[in-house]
């Protein structure tokens, strides 16, 4: 009776647009679709930082390292908004940090491809974070409050990566005759990639219903690469670079219609048979590792100081 | 025959940049997200301490000379950065050393440049200054956590400071460039910063029961004259890795 009851107030908040506060009841259900969220999300930020990284040491000018070092550093802090609204639900970061490493929790896939050029920062930016935009600003209205409130702060940002991405890409293309071939070949290495970041078709989602009727999720895997398809293309044009895409083509409704994406390559990538599973989580395992006794110490050196603290 | 004054910022910009760029390596290599992002910090605020002073220095030198092609295409022995920030991020301790080092060392020199008679020096130290601040309270405090933590952490801290020590030398090193530019007062005596940096270190030091090492001197021609570890090499090789294979593109 009493859960009956508390479901109904709670989808009657949901209906109304009130945002479900970490106090407030929730249903398991939603509070662990939430954690499988939030966390995937918090842990391709953190993930994101290494195809990016990967060239920080050899960006070409001042003002491309600054950008790209302040950029993987604001992926850094994307995360860590993500943790801190993932940790409201009631669950340490520690905890999601085991489970990435243990492979039951997932990050985006798209961040298990390589970045062999330069010109991949600007793909990636361009593309990989134009296409989290679109889904994250669709996430400003979800339902969760803490979740909600870090995809404002988080698209701020984000768009800033984009435009610089698409500049770097701009700038190649305004290049050499090798900048112009690195940026389309870059593009053709992303495309699908990134297309692939929405997710499978929406009758293919498995989880997809009640994330709508709980409004975790505001609008569909399809809709939303629609929306991202549509801006891309025409920004891929102006700029001289040729969307890999045999078939593609203007509708008359103004919105493109493509191909179909590889979908065998997409569950295989998810199954961890990418070209760099493996690496990108050895990665950030080595880190956490070789981070454990400066954690330690750091906990060490506080409680000596609270002890002589409570002494003194 | 290149100025002193030309010298001086690259011995200042070719350090913070040299050492930005092994933080920019240590990105992502964190002991946790929060240290990840602050490090980054630090390694963001010397590029741009770095670029002042390349534009500076590509002011001085002239001929449509820009502060990218002084920051990326010289050669080895023209790069006048301290050895010290070539050190090789071999764990946290030896990352936390190296940084302390060069933040006592940075907050005293860029208080004496604030008042540099050299108009852009000096803007450059004032503007430095605050960064370096932060930066020495952040690396100081890491001193203490990790020789006053736990055994492991005492020992690594130890140890970088032995390892380290002797690469300090060269920061208080008082050549005839750096005489006649004092002489100018366009920069400060060293001797003076040597007293104030060996007064800090030893209290981080005595506060975080880490031992003063013996002094080493240092046998190498010193990096701020040009001669370099075996490390530069490599960071050359990856800083300069599109420069070199794309000399006629711009980024």
């Amino acid at each position: 009776m009493e859960i009956a009851k508390n479901l109904e107030e709670f989808q009657a908040k949901i209906d109304a647009e009130i945002k479900i506060e970490p106090k407030d009841w929730m249903p398991e259900e939603y509070r662990q679709h939430l954690i499988r969220q939030m966390s995937q999300h918090a842990h391709s930020e953190v993930i994101g930082m290494q195809p990016e990284g990967n060239w920080i040491t050899r960006s070409p000018s001042l003002r491309a390292r600054k950008i790209l070092m302040a950029k993987v550093q604001d992926e850094g802090g994307h995360g860590l908004y993500l943790y801190c609204a993932t940790e409201t639900l009631g669950v340490s970061r520690e905890q999601l940090i085991k489970w990435l490493h243990e492979g039951k929790a997932k990050y985006a896939s798209v961040f298990n491809y390589p970045s062999p050029t330069w010109a991949d920062m600007g793909a990636i930016g361009w593309l990989v974070d134009g296409a989290a935009i679109v889904n994250q600003v669709s996430l400003q209205r979800t339902s969760y409050g803490p979740y909600s409130r870090a995809m404002v702060r988080i698209c701020k940002e984000e768009s800033f990566h984009q435009r610089q991405g698409y500049e770097v890409m701009a700038s190649l293309m305004e290049g050499t005759a090798e900048q112009k071939k690195m940026a389309q070949e870059a593009f053709e290495r992303w495309w699908w990639p990134s297309l692939m970041m929405f997710g499978p078709h929406d009758g293919d989602s498995p989880r997809s219903s009640n994330a709508m009727k709980w409004k975790i999720k505001r609008e569909t895997n399809d809709d939303l690469r629609q929306q991202f398809i549509d801006k891309t293309i025409p920004q891929a044009e102006l700029i001289g670079l040729k969307v890999p895409d045999a078939n593609y083509k203007l509708l008359e409704n103004g919105s493109y219609e493509t191909s179909d994406i590889d979908w065998d390559e997409f569950w295989n990538v998810i199954k961890g048979n990418g070209p760099c599973n493996t690496q990108r989580i050895k990665h950030h395992a080595a880190a956490h590792d070789n981070g454990q006794w400066v954690r330690e110490a750091a906990i060490a050196y506080n409680e000596k100081k609270e002890q002589n603290l409570k002494s003194a | 025959m290149e100025s002193n004054l030309y010298k001086f910022c690259l011995r200042l910009a070719d350090t913070s940049f040299i050492l930005s760029y092994r933080l920019g390596e240590y990105v992502s290599h964190g002991p946790f997200l929060e240290e990840d992002l602050s490090i980054t910090n630090v390694g963001l605020d010397l590029i741009g301490q770095a670029e002042s002073l390349f534009k500076y220095a590509a002011e001085i030198k002239g001929g449509g000379t820009t502060d990218d092609d002084i920051a990326y295409k010289r050669e080895e022995s023209e790069y006048l950065n301290f050895h010290l920030v070539e050190y090789p991020n071999e764990d946290f301790a030896f990352i936390t050393v190296r940084q302390f080092f060069m933040d006592v060392y940075n907050y005293h020199l860029f208080t004496g440049l604030m008042n540099s008679s050299d108009p852009t020096i000096a803007a450059v130290a004032a503007k430095s200054i605050k960064e370096v601040n932060y930066h020495l309270k952040r690396s100081r405090k890491w001193m203490l956590r990790l020789g006053d933590g736990t055994e492991v952490s005492h020992n690594k801290i130890q140890y970088a400071v032995n390892e380290l020590w002797k690469y300090t030398d060269e920061l208080f090193d008082m050549d005839d460039v750096h005489k006649s530019l004092v002489e100018e007062g366009v920069a400060i005596d060293l001797k003076e910063v040597q007293e104030k940096w060996l007064k800090d270190v030893e209290d981080a030091l005595t506060e975080a029961t880490v031992a003063k090492p013996d002094h080493v001197k240092h046998s190498l021609v010193y990096g701020k004259n040009g001669g370099h570890t075996d490390f530069m090499g490599y960071i050359l090789t990856e800083l300069q890795y599109l420069t070199n294979r794309y000399p006629d593109a711009t980024w």
